[in-house]
């Protein structure tokens, strides 16, 4: 490796975290909770035995998860001014990864609901809870545990999904590396710092889903 | 039909009876094609313990389950205290099941302990997260209570951490802790191992002897003779027979009855 090519790799570092800790990883949190909040709504709606309102809930799930993430960004940025919806890229973007996520994690969600054994919800109601607090005390703590690697599968996959964006103007990691590879022709170098803050990332959400499934094992005999 | 008993009415009778806590009649339940109730009727008095028995699929545990509408019936009225609810109106609200099944107190043969609670936790889960009493003054109750079943020192176990007796012993605190009227226990040794069933009806047979009024649906003849004061033996979603243990247990009239206590207490002749 040449001097310049050291120099190039060594300015970048500073953009291109700048550009993950400033947009790549606000980009995540905030569709992943927002989307988690949706996926959460969407499987009690899947659960719901009125027949229209489980049905809404399918279809939805189907349409995420039968169109392509980059098509549903391109849809929500460049396809709805035509409809007199216009986002801004950051928010567009927040939209369709919140959107998307609600898709796939409610499914998640629906499965670990329904790992909970029925005798939890009876047993609920004979001490007096309600739907409501029979499912926040009892049921969703316990469906966590089952949720927490597929759930961190998506988080995960969020991370580096989130490079989608960059086709929609948002300078998010991706995007910054390719800007500065761009006048250099100095790709491999640029690409390589990218990919290893992304695996960076994601490593330290691994970690965080060991340590949070440690947590949730204290109460089963293992 | 039973015809409110007032005070005044009853007291002609030589021996005034009290008015009944429970009060079932024709209750009736399929579940699909098959009929598991036709209409059952009884009473139970307060204070009073009676025993459901009868071979499995016989309907027994659908009869304690309507009890508390955790099977909603077909047909039939239930009433507890001042609380009735006829299955035959419909629909039968979330109100009515929710204002029913706060009338008792239930405990199920495979426990259904909240796993991620402690045990005390598991105890007060009713009063301070349904009935939104006072957290403190509620685990001073709860503390009594697993006194009462003899876990006081497991205070701040999971569930895992304890034994299958322990457990039981547990969900009977839990169900006590709602303060109900009625205690209703669904086979609450059949799934435990023979030498922890001791411990659990030691604890039902204390209840019974403070006084609450107790449903039990069993295959514990032992316990049923020496707690139950009423017996209804079940077969094929009807009561056989009725009586004190005695003329149940020891003397049944129907050859129903003679064969299925013949298999529980012989099983091998």
């Amino acid at each position: 490796m040449n001097e310049q090519t050291t120099q190039l790799i060594l300015d970048s570092l500073g953009p291109l975290l700048r550009a993950t800790v400033t947009t790549t990883i606000p980009l995540t949190l905030i569709s992943f909770v927002l989307g988690l909040v949706l996926a959460l709504g969407v499987a009690l709606m899947r659960l719901s035995s009125v027949r229209v309102v489980s049905s809404l809930a399918r279809i939805y799930v189907s349409l995420v998860r039968g169109t392509p993430l980059l098509l549903q960004l391109f849809i929500i940025y460049y396809g709805l001014p035509a409809l007199g919806v216009r986002f801004d890229p950051f928010p567009a973007a927040v939209v369709a990864f919140t959107l998307n996520v609600g898709g796939y994690a409610a499914e998640v969600i629906r499965s670990a609901i329904l790992s909970v054994p029925r005798g939890q919800w009876e047993a609920a109601s004979t001490v007096g809870m309600g739907y409501v607090t029979t499912l926040r005390r009892v049921v969703l703590p316990q469906a966590v545990r089952t949720a927490i690697p597929p759930l961190s599968n998506t988080l995960i996959s969020l991370v580096k999904d989130t490079s989608l964006a960059s086709t929609i103007q948002v300078t998010e990691l991706l995007r910054v590396a390719q800007e500065a590879a761009a006048p250099t022709y100095e790709f491999f170098a640029l690409y390589g710092v990218a990919a290893v803050y992304y695996w960076v990332v994601c490593l330290v959400l691994s970690f965080v889903q060991a340590r949070l499934e440690e947590r949730q094992n204290r109460y089963v005999s293992t | 039909m039973t015809e409110p008993t007032t005070p005044l009415m009853s007291a002609e009778s030589a021996v005034p009876q009290p008015a009944p806590l429970v009060s079932v009649s024709g209750l009736a339940k399929s579940f699909g094609d098959h009929e598991v109730l036709r209409s059952i009727d009884f009473e139970v008095a307060p204070g009073s313990v009676t025993v459901l028995i009868g071979p499995s699929g016989s309907g027994k545990t659908t009869v304690l389950r309507s009890l508390n509408a955790l099977d909603v019936a077909d047909a039939g009225v239930v009433r507890i205290g001042e609380v009735e609810v006829d299955f035959a109106q419909r629909p039968v609200t979330r109100q009515q099941v929710a204002t029913l099944r706060a009338q008792s107190g239930m405990v199920f043969q495979s426990h259904h302990l909240f796993p991620h609670l402690t045990v005390l936790e598991n105890v007060t889960a009713g009063p301070v997260l349904a009935q939104r009493r006072d957290r403190s003054e509620v685990a001073e109750e709860a503390r009594e209570l697993l006194r009462l079943v003899g876990l006081e020192e497991k205070s701040d176990a999971y569930p895992y951490q304890l034994s299958g007796g322990q457990q039981q012993r547990v969900g009977i605190a839990r169900a006590l802790a709602i303060k109900p009227k009625l205690m209703l226990f669904d086979e609450p040794t059949s799934a435990l191992d023979p030498e922890l069933v001791g411990e659990v009806l030691v604890v039902m047979k204390n209840l019974a002897a403070q006084g609450w009024t107790m449903v039990v649906v069993t295959h514990e003849i032992r316990f049923a003779q020496q707690v139950a004061d009423q017996v209804l033996f079940m077969d094929g979603g009807v009561v056989v027979e009725r009586g004190t243990p005695d003329e149940v247990l020891t003397r049944p009239r129907t050859e129903r009855a003679r064969q299925f206590l013949h298999r529980i207490l012989d099983p091998l002749d």
